[in-house]
């Protein structure tokens, strides 16, 4: 019994550093073996996808990057997937960024998913990368009344008059839909509320997990959607590639959810091992 | 000069904060219009802000590079990589001429931005999903009810957001799918984490439109600082 | 792959390496690096508030012959001089970096301040408040082509008195005794499970963001061997 309580009180005082080595391994050896599980849609994220099936061809839709490279593996593939998925369904794409850093992401996308995928698409007719603008809410609270006078040109510097797919825009309330990909603010709850109750546009988009659960409640009748972090990024992966099997080549998040997995059952066991150490020292105190 | 150090800025706060609340009530002119250049005014100021942290950050390093002060030397990093990065964004290193973007291919910035920014506010963030392992397996107690219930649900989550949690229990019965892993974390998170979480946003709601009704009026003005003579 | 993506992907290994040593223990490897990234992303937001914002936006507007190498096009417009207000708005801002005419910055900030209090009173009065109590007005007894549906029910059960409960739990202007005391402590745990479901999804969240920095790193070694 002794030699028991022993180990709890060991395990109970263990140098925080071999949890780091425990986490280090149980993302590590998944990844390397490469073990590829599947995703199966929960509600919202199918309220996303079938939303976006039943826009007819030409819809306006707006894609804002409001993320940075420190959220780039949940973010990503979310704004990846629905780029691919707009374009592929006809819709027009315009790319704008309320975070500084969320310019260069967009970059990404263009560079990873638009150009190699739909090399017969005409930048400024089906897509435009708009870049990024300062401002946070007082960006969204002027584009809401007039696009054109903070976007003046296109991230490359170019006059925003010389695109065709311009043409059609005057404020927020000229798309037809609108995405946020956030971690953090200004993100989609401030696409909601500065934009999308205001003007009655269908607004969703993705968000990391932390930001996740805080966002329900403007569901379904404020957000007709919401992507969760990484598992609601593989999700709607998985939805795109079945309907879209050519975009399986591109999912960076299904392959992301075996490392995943592992490390939230090593949570589990960890924090299951600290308790029972915890309680088994503690009665011996006693 | 009190009346403008004080009384002008809270002049300027009622009257840009008033107008934007008439601007909701009255959609009628001049209101919409004031609306949109007011935010093309905060729009502008927003990026002097960035200046003013950069010019910030040079101040506090400087000083502490010129009093050598302890861990100096890191200091001196801080100002050159603030230095380097001005530099070749500023003069659009790299780029084929001026109209070119600041980002764009080829540019000494864009590289900067790869090779360095990237992979340290990277790296930096993802630090805590040691740590965060770390304080759940020392403080994460099921010395309650309550802490037993967060745990509880914490779990369901952790297992339900992934693809183990659709392995685990798909081989219930049709009359048990509720119970279905999946299914049981779906329902926590849009019932009752939806109705915590609808009561902390109705209650920072109400905060924030007291909090900005006091700004706008002039009954809190902290933000002039405590030397507001 | 060029040259100079060899040598960034070489750069970025070592500086994730550096800050991933701080695991180990503090030491001049992270110091570097975390001091190395305060300075680079100061300048980065700078630059990106420069170019695409001040220049096109503000300087381009007052005086477009100015910024007829940045953008040839913006220069034939003609100068709209009204933008000079936020322009000296902006530079009354930078006067907080000189301590004795600090106050100056006063002004702008009173803008910024009225600004996000008008626009943060209206927009939280309406999603996050009325939209809110809209949407918690749901029937507490569900019926589907007739039948009673109990799932359903006792989820909209759950929400109003989730929502109500933990409300009466934040509100201290009454003594919790008696009824309110039992409604209160059903908000506590409704709570509960909600800061369950936000660790849980924490936690979610860190892991992705370590996956992504191992898989960095194996591109690297894989560009090794």
């Amino acid at each position: 019994m002794s030699n028991q309580t022993s180990f709890w009180e060991k395990i109970s005082r263990i140098d925080r550093r071999w949890i780091f080595l425990t986490i280090a391994i149980t993302v590590s050896v998944p990844m390397i073996l490469g073990v590829d599980f599947a995703a199966v849609p929960s509600p919202m994220v199918e309220d996303i996808f079938h939303r976006i099936e039943q826009l007819p061809a030409g819809s306006r839709v707006l894609l804002s990057y409001d993320y940075g490279p420190s959220t780039v593996p949940e973010n990503q593939p979310m704004a990846d997937a629905l780029a691919y998925h707009l374009l592929k369904r006809g819709c027009k794409v315009y790319m704008m960024a309320v975070w500084a850093t969320g310019e260069r992401q967009a970059t990404v996308t263009m560079e990873r998913v638009v150009i190699p995928s739909f090399p017969k698409a005409v930048y400024g007719d089906d897509y435009i990368d708009l870049g990024y603008k300062a401002g946070n809410t007082g960006l969204m609270n002027l584009l809401f009344t007039n696009f054109k006078r903070m976007y003046t040109t296109d991230r490359t510097g170019k006059d925003i008059e010389s695109f065709p797919m311009m043409q059609q825009i005057e404020s927020l309330r000229s798309f037809n839909m609108i995405f946020s990909i956030s971690s953090g603010q200004p993100g989609l709850k401030e696409w909601v509320q500065f934009v999308g109750d205001r003007g009655k546009i269908p607004t969703s988009g993705g968000v990391t997990a932390v930001q996740a659960t805080e966002l329900y409640p403007y569901y379904p009748r404020q957000m007709f959607g919401l992507m969760a972090g990484l598992q609601g990024a593989a999700e709607f992966e998985s939805m795109v590639i079945e309907k879209y099997p050519e975009y399986a080549p591109m999912r960076t998040a299904l392959r992301k959810m075996a490392p995943q997995t592992v490390a939230h059952i090593a949570i589990i066991v960890l924090v299951v091992l600290g308790n029972i150490a915890y309680f088994t020292t503690r009665k011996r105190g006693k | 000069m009190p009346s403008m150090k004080k009384m002008v800025p809270l002049f300027i706060t009622f009257i840009s904060g008033a107008m934007l609340i008439l601007a909701l009530f009255v959609p009628a002119p001049p209101f919409p219009g004031l609306e949109e250049e007011f935010s093309i005014w905060f729009d502008l100021i927003a990026v002097f802000s960035f200046l003013l942290g950069g010019g910030n950050l040079l101040r506090v390093h400087l000083k502490k590079v010129a009093r050598q002060e302890r861990d100096w030397m890191f200091s001196l990093v801080t100002v050159l990589g603030f230095m380097l990065m001005l530099f070749l964004g500023l003069f659009k290193i790299g780029a084929n001429d001026w109209s070119a973007n600041y980002l764009a291919s080829g540019t000494a910035f864009k590289w900067m931005y790869d090779a360095v920014f990237v992979p340290l506010q990277a790296t930096i963030f993802s630090l805590l999903a040691f740590f965060v392992a770390s304080a759940a397996f020392r403080a994460f107690r099921a010395k309650t009810r309550e802490a037993t219930i967060l745990l509880i649900a914490a779990f369901i989550i952790l297992i339900g957001r992934t693809p183990i949690g659709v392995m685990m229990t798909s081989w219930l019965p049709k009359s048990l799918e509720f119970f279905h892993i999946p299914n049981l974390s779906g329902w926590i998170l849009s019932v009752p984490n939806m109705a915590g979480q609808r009561a902390v946003m109705i209650g920072i709601a109400l905060g924030i439109i007291s909090t900005s009704l006091k700004m706008i009026l002039g009954i809190e003005r902290s933000w002039l600082g405590g030397n507001d003579k | 792959m060029t040259l100079m993506d060899q040598v960034a992907l070489w750069v970025g290994a070592a500086l994730t390496l550096m800050i991933f040593s701080f695991l180990y223990r503090d030491n001049p490897f992270y110091k570097f690096a975390e001091h190395l990234f305060v300075g680079v992303s100061a300048a980065y937001w700078m630059v990106t508030g420069f170019w695409s914002t001040l220049i096109p936006n503000g300087i381009g507007k007052v005086w477009p012959s100015l910024i007829a190498s940045v953008n040839p096009q913006a220069a034939a417009t003609e100068p709209n001089y009204y933008f000079i207000i936020p322009i000296i708005l902006g530079l009354m801002m930078l006067t907080r970096l000189f301590g004795g005419i600090g106050w100056i910055s006063r002004w702008p900030m009173a803008l910024i301040i009225g600004f996000s209090a008008g626009t943060n009173l209206t927009r939280y009065l309406q999603s996050d408040f009325l939209a809110q109590v809209h949407a918690t007005s749901v029937p507490l007894i569900v019926m589907a082509n007739g039948s009673f549906m109990v799932v359903d029910s006792f989820s909209n059960f759950v929400l109003v008195f989730g929502v109500i409960a933990a409300l009466i739990y934040f509100f201290f202007s009454i003594e919790h005794k008696g009824a309110i005391a039992g409604i209160s402590r059903g908000g506590i745990w409704i709570l509960m499970i909600t800061f369950g479901a936000a660790f849980g999804y924490t936690v979610m969240a860190r892991i992705s963001l370590l996956i992504g920095r191992f898989e960095f790193l194996k591109t690297w070694f894989q560009s090794i061997v």
